[in-house]
């Protein structure tokens, strides 16, 4: 009887949670003219029309470029910094690490507003470039965490028996380092491409006038009315922030099971 | 020559010395061991020839050649491992031919090296396969290949058989010496186990507390130690207070009060000098338990009671009491071990003891 009620109370919390996306994904495909329900029909006219909507096309492309952008800067970011602090004695290790991780402890509305408020005192506007590096101080945590996780479960006698074998540092780093390192750097990159492209409340602050990714276009479009576009542009975005790192954690997967490890 | 020397070496971490004014060399070819307790600074010492660790004064050569400003990467050495460290996520014949890549050899002869490495450790059939799907054992045969295939002027090997398992350990060091007798290596070997150090070296360099204790050749430092550390360090030793009561051409008297009279030869009290008190030592293994009645003239034979037998198979480990003196005896079992309260008489040749100053 009490797992029963387990049950129905898991089940209950699931629906709570996943029914508005499925509900969302559902009416993407309505062929009524109004994103509601009743269903009159299946079509893809509201994703076609996505296609056809410059100015959803111009926010899309603006996220994948920030968010391929922010996942190689942070990964780089990520793996150098977690490097230095794994491997080498910094001084002031712990406060530089909490520095770093910092960034997902504050609220983000007090980390948007702080930067913001910091170049402003410098005399620096709003720019796309100010954008990026908002991003990347936001999602680089997540990549310092996933890869000093793996980092650390690198034994260091591996990359010295490279070293004894006559390869220098730096090709002891590409041959040996970064391929077992390679899970974790792919992980951290898909975090820091997905959050960066499901942002919003950092972005609002950030994003210089005219410019939208497709959080804030679909928030502005919202303010309008509310189109079956959205629905479908719902879809995409559930599609690539579920979607990419399923593949990703797919593609690790089989990768190191052809290897037998 | 001296392939590797060592000239007064220390190696501090903070305030801590780990080494201490260490000299050391390395005869071309040979084969040596540090060998003493975990914590004596060899894994230390060991890093510092292979450039891992810096040396806090002191002067490194290999081959000749000063090589403390040398980094690790030019320095031409083969390192082995204590947990293999092999690359993962490269296949056997990668990982062996990893060092090649490095040096001017092309792909043919790199792919023959690398076959010709296989061989010499029985694992040619292995060369396809992933570290992960090989047991202990092979890993640290394809460990031992990958190093010497580049031909290196050094060996180093960080205990390299603790992580297998008793038989395989035995086996593997047989292995180990023969292969690098017939590669003329020189080799340095870390190992805290003294049968390992008896049975593999050419020299021994014991160490206790970052200071070396004493060098030599196996027999030489079992049989004549140079301290009473070395002497319980390598296998079970009884030492004794004595006196030297008499000093007569290459003879030496020992006087143990309340235990023998024993006349041992001079060469087995190198260190003692003019000294009157000493300390007598005899390996465990060199008292003799033989039958109550037993009579020998060319031997000492000392009345003891057996206190306590420790039975280890083909042998035991018997605690002996002589009057005041606690001893223990290592015999190999001919029909029946002595039991607990059995009156025995130990029988012990002169020739087998040795005498240390007492410090
Ligand atoms: N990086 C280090 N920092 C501080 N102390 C160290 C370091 N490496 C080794 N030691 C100390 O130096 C001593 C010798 O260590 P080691 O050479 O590893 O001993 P062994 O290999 O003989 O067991 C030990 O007491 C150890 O704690
Ligand atoms: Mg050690």
């Amino acid at each position: 009887m009490g797992w029963g009620l387990i049950r129905l109370y898991a089940i209950a919390v699931y629906a709570f949670m996943f029914l508005p996306v499925a509900v969302v994904v559902l009416l993407s495909f309505n062929a009524n003219q109004f994103g509601s329900f009743p269903m009159t029909g299946l079509s893809l006219r509201w994703f076609e029309a996505l296609w056809n909507n410059d100015a959803v096309m111009r926010a899309f492309r603006t996220s994948l470029v920030l968010g391929l952008m922010t996942a190689v800067i942070s990964t780089t970011l990520g793996v150098l910094a977690s490097l230095a602090l794994v491997r080498y004695d910094v001084p002031g290790k712990n406060l530089i690490t909490t520095a770093l991780i910092a960034p997902i402890l504050v609220p983000e509305v007090v980390l948007a507003v702080a930067l913001l408020l910091f170049l402003n005192w410098l005399g620096i506007g709003k720019s796309f470039a100010l954008l990026l590096a908002g991003h990347v101080i936001f999602t680089l945590p997540f990549v310092i965490l996933v890869v000093q996780a793996r980092l650390v479960s690198i034994r260091r006698d591996v990359e010295e028996a490279a070293l004894s074998l006559g390869a220098s540092p730096v090709q002891t780093f590409f041959s040996v380092t970064l391929p077992l390192l390679m899970p974790a750097v792919a992980a951290g990159a898909l975090f820091a491409f997905t959050i960066s492209f499901d942002d919003i409340t950092g972005t609002l602050f950030w994003k210089p006038g005219g410019v939208e990714t497709v959080p804030t276009q679909i928030f502005s479009m919202l303010r309008n009315s509310i189109s079956p576009e959205i629905n479908a542009l719902g879809t995409v975005m559930i599609l690539l922030t579920v979607g990419l790192p399923l593949l990703g954690a797919a593609i690790a997967r089989s990768l190191s099971t052809k290897r037998g490890r | 020559m001296a392939a590797v020397t060592l000239s007064n070496i220390v190696k501090r971490f903070g305030t801590f010395t780990a080494v201490q004014k260490m000299s050391l060399d390395i005869p071309e070819g040979s084969f040596c061991t540090l060998l003493g307790p975990s914590g004596c600074g060899k894994t230390t010492t060991l890093r510092m020839v292979a450039g891992l660790l810096d040396p806090t004064e002191g002067d490194i050569s290999i081959n000749g050649r000063r090589v403390n400003d040398i980094p690790i990467h030019k320095r031409n050495l083969g390192i082995v491992f204590q947990n293999y460290a092999l690359f993962p996520h490269r296949t056997v014949a990668q990982n062996v031919g990893f060092g090649l890549k490095y040096r001017p050899v092309d792909r043919a002869e790199a792919q023959r090296r690398v076959m010709q490495a296989l061989e010499l450790v029985q694992l040619p059939h292995l060369a396809d396969r992933y570290p992960s799907e090989l047991s202990g054992g092979q890993q640290q045969r394809i460990a031992l290949a990958r190093a010497v295939v580049v031909e290196p002027d050094v060996l180093l090997l960080d205990e390299p058989l603790s992580a297998l398992d008793a038989n395989l350990r035995e086996d593997m060091r047989v292995e180990l010496k023969n292969i690098q007798k017939r590669l003329g290596v020189t080799s340095i070997f870390v190992t805290h186990d003294q049968s390992e150090a008896l049975a593999m070296s050419d020299q021994i360099i014991v160490m206790s507390e970052g200071r070396v204790e004493q060098v030599g050749p196996p027999e030489e430092v079992y049989n004549t130690p140079a301290s009473e550390f070395v002497a319980r360090f390598l296998g079970a030793a009884n030492i004794l207070e004595a006196r030297v009561t008499d000093r007569q051409g290459d003879e030496l008297a020992l006087d143990v009060p309340g235990f023998a009279r024993v006349v041992i030869p001079r060469a087995r009290a190198p260190k003692l000098g003019d000294a009157s008190a000493a300390k007598l030592v005899i390996r465990a293994e060199k008292l003799k338990l033989m039958p109550a009645d037993s009579r020998d003239d060319t031997a000492i034979m000392i009345p003891a009671q057996v206190e306590a037998v420790d039975y280890q198979g083909q042998a035991a480990r018997y605690f002996l009491r002589v009057g005041d003196h606690a001893l223990q005896a290592i015999n190999m079992i001919d029909v029946a071990p002595f039991a607990a309260g059995d009156s025995v008489i130990l029988r012990l040749l002169p020739r087998d003891c040795a005498a240390l100053p007492v410090t």
